[in-house]
Parts: structure tokens; C-alpha cells; sequence
């Protein structure tokens, strides 16, 4: 992979946030995010996967720079997002746009589908007001909407269709990169499927790239080209989606698989899963953080950080992944 | 709710005992619950919302069945028609509602509240939402115990803490004597969910109703959760009425599914039969927009269209707007569903 043709690349991206332990108790630090790296060529899907609490969320936010990384590089098209000024990251933030989870929380319920369209063209002050309109009634033309929605409130459609127009207004500023935070979790099977089309529809239109963030490995696997699997801020596992699901190597990423309920598999055949639930990301755990709950977990595991490594086409956190 | 449970519940005593679960008439080939033409009806009379129109669904002892079907299908009002549950001005009508030897639709008003919370138990999608903040996880699951314990436990506090320490234990929780003074904030949200099912296993009930237990759970969790629901339903030899519309979740724990749409029984089956060789159109609809059924290809197979809404609901079959296969006899008449007891299916021309 050259240069060029990457995207978004996170070196050792690190963000940690002051909690307060309880009234009287001090402050401690959270490492919501500890070291995670990627990469994410332009056009392709990057699907994040990992429990509540792995960093997936902050990780998007960082990358939407709505908050800046404590430390670390995140570059966006070879330009450091992590210590960009003020101005440059006003004008990089309209490349990056965001599709959230809840197409019922995520639009304003005051404001018509075409207000709704066109409040990015103003806030970035682009085109007249005709202009705005018609990019406003072209986009909902491309994502299958209709003319006469423009009038309309949120309340009058769908799920599916107001995740359509959630996906409009992520494309009216043109960006390249769409952060896609579970999209299709709130919705039904058959309007998951509907959206997932439109998604990969719309990449081929636009050559947009998608940090696609989930927990359904079967969406991850229909979606992504490549996969990053967190633990805790950290990146346990990532490559190619072929590779991690023909054989994945880190216990976590095999208990993560083993987890998810499968059509003609019956209970009485359903493999080992993670025990217990992920710790809390308060709490300090010496070397490896998923021993705890790991199956294949031995001393080396307590003292040593594993570094992530390559084997084969996969990178791997895991001191017995090549056992 | 709990000061109108606690009035019924001298009555239920009584009227409950009989149906004591040990009882042997389980193993006879009697079903636990049997409902037939089940109405739910909401909004005004010349205008009614047919939110459940007509299902039959029954359970056996110790059985698991699958409720299945998109938003608005109306697995959750089923639910609460059958826990009285359903506030005016909603209606609900039947000609059979029968709950092992009780006739649900001639039960007073006080033994179906009796019913409700301790025979037929229910949980919730988000548990944490379903358990008061304000109270410890203790008061909570000893407020549970003093409405729908058996006597010795709504006489003795004492007992009462040993039953739900147990019962703690019973749902897998560690060290349940902390838990107990914890709030509810202070749990997780598997750890929550496992406190709800302890606090509805308390009763001993013959029923649970898991509506959506695992939908905001990590797959991890929804693992153990469902894992632990199995066990409960062996051990216990409680039937599980499991709603959701995960199909995958289905398959691997149900016995038998029932797929509705638009407030009617598409199909039902045996799992994995059902899953197999749907018959009707929707079931295979559904199966076929999985992306775990599209591997390999660029695009998923959707269905096209909505659910229809309440007052657009087709003459004929409810399919009929959606479906790929949709004749004139559709589109005219609504078929009936027919089969023998163990699968039937609701379509002109089934599969």
C-alpha cells in the first residue's frame, strides 16, 4: 500500500479522560484509548468491532475531531488532525461526516427533511440559497428519497427512511470519510439490509470511505475490507476481512465470533464464549488486559504487554497467537 | 401496581396452590398456555388499530417458543394481553385464553394480577430501565419475594434474604451478598439483566416472557444471558416465550418459532425445520436479507416496501404489497393459516 492511497492512518492514537472517583476520592484516568493504529485507504470500510467500553465511540470522536487525541498522530489525507490548529481542523472537519445509531434521536424533529439537508451547506456557508436547495433534492434523489419528502418532518417516515435521510445530510458536504456508528443496529432485518445497500451503493458513487463501526460480525463481514477489533483502547487484532474471519487469532476475536448467534447452529452445539463481562476500564490490569478473561491466559500473560505483531496477513496482540 | 397485587393476593392463594409446579399434570400432553383469536385493538371503535389481529399461540411446559417479527408486528402487545397489561382504551379479545387450568378470560380482576408476576414472569429489553433507581437491588428483589413468594417467605424476612441471596446465586451473580446492597446503577448491563431474571424467577413461575432480554447486550453477555435462560427453563422446567426479532438468537435457542406480521401468524414450526424449509414467502423474505445468507454477494436481498401502517392495511393477503410471488387471489382474499398442530403457515401458495 503506498502513501497515497491512504486516507486516515492512526499512529499510536492515545486518548485519556479525568473521572472523578466519587465525591472527596480524587480524579484517576481512564485510557478510553491506549495505542490504537490503522489504517484506512480511500473508497474502502474499516469495520470496528468490540464490546461496550473498548473505545470504539471515542475513537469515532476523535477521528470526527470533535475532541483532540492526548497524544499520538491521526492523519487525514497526510495532514496531522491530533495537533492541527484551530483553522485547519475547521477546514479538514467537513471531510469527515458522521451516520449515528438512532435515526430517532439523531434528527432535530423541529426542522423539515430539507432544513435538515441543507444546515450543513450553511454552516459551512456554501452555494446561495437556490443552490443549497437543489443539492439538497439531488441528494435525496441518490439516496432514494423523494421530492416531495423535501416539505416533510422527521416524525412522518420509517426508521429506515430516517436513516436515509441521516445518511443525506452525512454526504451533502462531499465528504471522503463517513463514521458510521452502528447504523443499522436500531433497525429491522430487512431495512438493515435496505441501508447496508445504500451504504455500499453510495461508496461506489462516491469513492467515500467508511469507518464502520459495529457490533453484528455478520454486517461487519458483509460490509468491511478490513477490521480492527478492540479490547479495552486497545487493538487486539486487525487485517483483511477474509483473513480474521477464515481464522482469527486472538482469544478475544474467537470468543467474540463464538458469541454470535448463527442460523442451523443449535445451543446445543454453541461453542465457549468470553466469560464474565469486561472489566471496568477503571481498574489497572497489568500486562495482557484481556487475561482476566482469557481461556489461554499463562504468567507471561500478567507481567508483559504483548506488542501487537504480524503474522501472516493478520496484526496480533496475543504472546500464544502462533501456537 | 404492588399495593393491588398485595390486595390479590389472598385470593391467589387459593386459586394458585393446585397448580403448584411440581404438579404432574405437566407431563400429560396438557399445554401450559393456549390462546386462540387473540384481538388487540386500539384507538376508536369505528376506526380501531388492529395491533394483534387474531393469533392463536400456545405453549407446552418447559417449552421454548420464538416470537418473531419486525418492529410494530406485534409481538410485545401479545405479550401484554397476556399479562392484562393492555390499558384502556385498548381491547382485548379472544375465544380461548387458558393458562393451565385457569380460564384467563373469566378470571377475576385479582387472580390474573396474581398471575401476573408470579406464574407468567417477564423481562425487558433494557434492564436497567426496568429496575428503580432509587432502591438497592435487595429491597427490590425482597419486594419481589413479598408479593410473589410462597408463604413462608411473605411471613419472614429472614427467609426472604436467604431466598434471594440464593437467587443471586441461582442467576449466576458473584459475591451476591454485595450485590444486594447494590443500586442499580452500580451494575452492568448483563449483571442488571441477570437481577431482573432473578427477580422474575422468584415467584417460581411456570412462564417467562424474555421481550427482547438481549438486544442491548454485547454479543459476549447475550451469549451467557441466553446461556443462563436455557438453564433456568431445564432446571426449572419454566417455558420461555422468548420475543425478538434477532432470527439468529432464535435458532439457536427456541424449540418452535412463530413469525408474525402486521399483528398475524405468518408461520410456525419447529426449529430448526422452520429455518430450513420456510414455507411462507416473509420467513424466507427474512432469512434472505441476513448478510450471513449473502455471502458473497455485492448487494443483500431486501424486501421491498414497508409494514403496512394502521389504517392501510390490505384487503387480502397483508404480504400481498411486498410479496415477490402476490397474485390476484392475493391481493383479493386473505388466506387462512392452516396446517396441522406442529406447522402451519398463513399463504395462498406456500413454498
Amino acid at each position: 500500500m503506498n502513501e497515497s492511497s491512504r486516507l486516515l492512518e492512526a499512529r499510536d492514537l492515545v486518548r485519556h479522560y479525568r473521572v472523578s472517583k466519587g465525591f472527596m476520592r480524587g480524579t484517576t484516568v481512564v485510557r478510553a484509548l491506549d495505542g490504537v493504529s490503522f489504517t484506512l485507504e480511500h473508497g474502502r470500510t474499516l469495520a470496528v468491532v468490540g464490546e461496550s467500553g473498548c473505545g470504539k465511540s471515542t475513537l469515532a470522536r476523535q477521528v470526527t475531531m470533535i475532541e483532540t487525541p492526548t497524544a499520538g498522530e491521526l492523519l487525514l489525507d497526510g495532514q496531522d488532525v491530533a495537533h492541527a490548529g484551530r483553522a485547519l481542523r475547521t477546514r479538514l472537519r467537513p471531510q469527515v461526516q458522521m451516520v449515528f445509531q438512532n435515526p430517532y434521536a439523531s434528527l432535530n424533529p423541529r426542522r423539515t427533511v430539507g432544513a435538515l439537508l441543507e444546515e450543513p451547506l450553511e454552516i459551512h456557508r456554501r452555494g446561495t440559497r437556490g443552490e443549497r436547495r437543489d443539492g439538497a433534492l439531488a441528494m435525496m434523489d441518490k439516496v432514494g428519497l423523494r421530492r416531495e419528502h423535501y416539505g416533510r418532518y422527521p416524525h412522518m417516515f420509517s426508521g429506515g427512511q430516517r436513516q436515509r435521510i441521516a445518511v443525506a445530510r452525512a454526504l451533502m458536504l462531499d465528504p471522503r470519510l463517513v463514521v458510521a456508528d452502528e447504523p443499522t443496529s436500531a433497525l429491522d432485518v430487512s431495512i438493515q439490509a435496505q441501508v447496508l445497500n445504500l451504504l455500499l451503493d453510495l461508496q461506489q458513487e462516491f469513492g467515500i470511505a467508511y469507518l464502520f463501526i459495529a457490533h453484528n460480525l455478520q454486517v461487519v463481514r458483509h460490509i468491511a475490507d478490513t477490521v480492527l477489533v478492540m479490547y479495552l483502547g486497545k487493538g487486539v487484532e486487525q487485517g483483511p476481512k477474509e483473513a480474521i474471519f477464515a481464522r482469527p487469532l486472538h482469544p478475544y476475536t474467537q470468543a467474540l465470533f463464538a458469541s454470535t448467534p448463527r442460523l442451523g447452529r443449535s445451543r446445543r452445539t454453541a461453542g465457549a464464549t468470553a466469560p464474565s463481562e469486561p472489566p471496568s476500564p477503571l481498574d489497572a490490569i497489568s500486562g495482557c488486559a484481556f487475561r482476566t478473561r482469557c481461556p489461554r491466559a499463562i504468567d507471561r500473560c500478567v507481567v508483559d504487554v504483548p506488542a501487537p505483531r504480524k503474522i501472516g496477513s493478520l496484526t496480533v496482540a496475543c504472546h500464544r497467537a502462533d501456537e | 401496581m404492588s399495593a393491588s397485587a398485595a390486595a390479590g393476593d389472598s385470593v391467589h392463594r387459593e386459586a394458585a396452590m393446585p397448580m403448584g409446579r411440581a404438579s404432574g399434570a405437566e407431563g400429560d400432553g396438557r399445554l401450559l398456555l393456549d390462546i386462540a383469536d387473540l384481538h388487540v385493538e386500539f384507538g376508536t371503535l369505528q376506526r380501531p388499530v388492529r395491533a394483534v389481529d387474531g393469533i392463536d399461540l400456545s405453549i407446552a411446559p418447559a417449552e421454548v417458543v420464538g416470537l418473531v417479527g419486525e418492529s410494530g408486528s406485534g409481538k410485545s402487545v401479545t405479550a401484554l394481553a397476556l399479562l392484562d397489561l393492555v390499558e384502556a382504551p385498548g381491547r382485548v379479545r379472544a375465544k380461548r385464553m387458558v393458562f393451565g387450568r385457569r380460564d384467563l378470560l373469566t378470571a377475576p380482576v385479582d387472580e390474573r394480577r396474581a398471575i401476573a408476576g408470579r406464574d407468567i414472569a417477564m423481562i425487558f429489553q433494557d434492564p436497567l430501565a426496568s429496575l428503580d433507581p432509587c432502591y438497592t437491588v435487595g429491597y427490590q428483589l425482597d419486594e419481589a419475594l413479598r408479593l410473589h413468594g410462597n408463604e413462608r417467605e411473605r411471613a419472614s424476612a429472614s427467609v426472604r434474604r436467604d431466598r434471594a441471596l440464593e437467587l443471586l446465586r441461582h442467576v449466576e451473580i458473584a459475591d451476591p451478598g454485595a450485590r444486594l446492597r447494590a443500586y442499580p446503577h452500580q451494575l452492568s448491563g448483563g449483571m442488571a439483566q441477570r437481577v431482573m431474571i432473578a427477580m422474575a424467577i422468584a415467584g417460581r413461575p411456570q412462564l417467562l416472557i424474555a421481550d427482547e432480554p438481549t438486544t442491548a447486550l454485547d454479543v459476549t453477555v447475550q451469549a451467557q444471558v441466553l446461556a443462563l435462560l436455557m438453564r433456568l427453563r431445564d432446571e426449572l422446567r419454566m417455558a420461555v416465550l422468548l420475543i425478538t426479532h434477532d432470527l439468529a438468537v432464535v435458532a439457536e435457542t427456541a424449540d418452535r418459532v412463530v413469525v408474525m406480521y402486521a399483528g398475524q401468524v405468518m408461520e410456525m414450526g419447529p426449529v430448526p425445520q422452520l429455518f430450513d424449509a420456510p414455507r411462507h414467502p416473509y420467513t424466507r423474505a427474512l432469512l434472505d436479507a441476513l448478510p450471513e445468507h449473502n455471502v458473497g454477494r455485492a448487494r443483500l436481498r431486501t424486501i421491498r416496501g414497508v409494514v403496512p401502517g394502521a389504517f392501510d392495511r390490505p384487503a387480502g393477503c397483508l404480504l400481498a404489497p411486498r410479496c415477490e410471488f402476490a397474485t390476484e387471489l392475493c391481493v383479493a382474499e386473505r388466506p387462512a393459516l392452516t396446517g396441522d398442530g406442529s406447522r402451519s403457515v398463513r399463504c395462498h401458495f406456500p413454498l
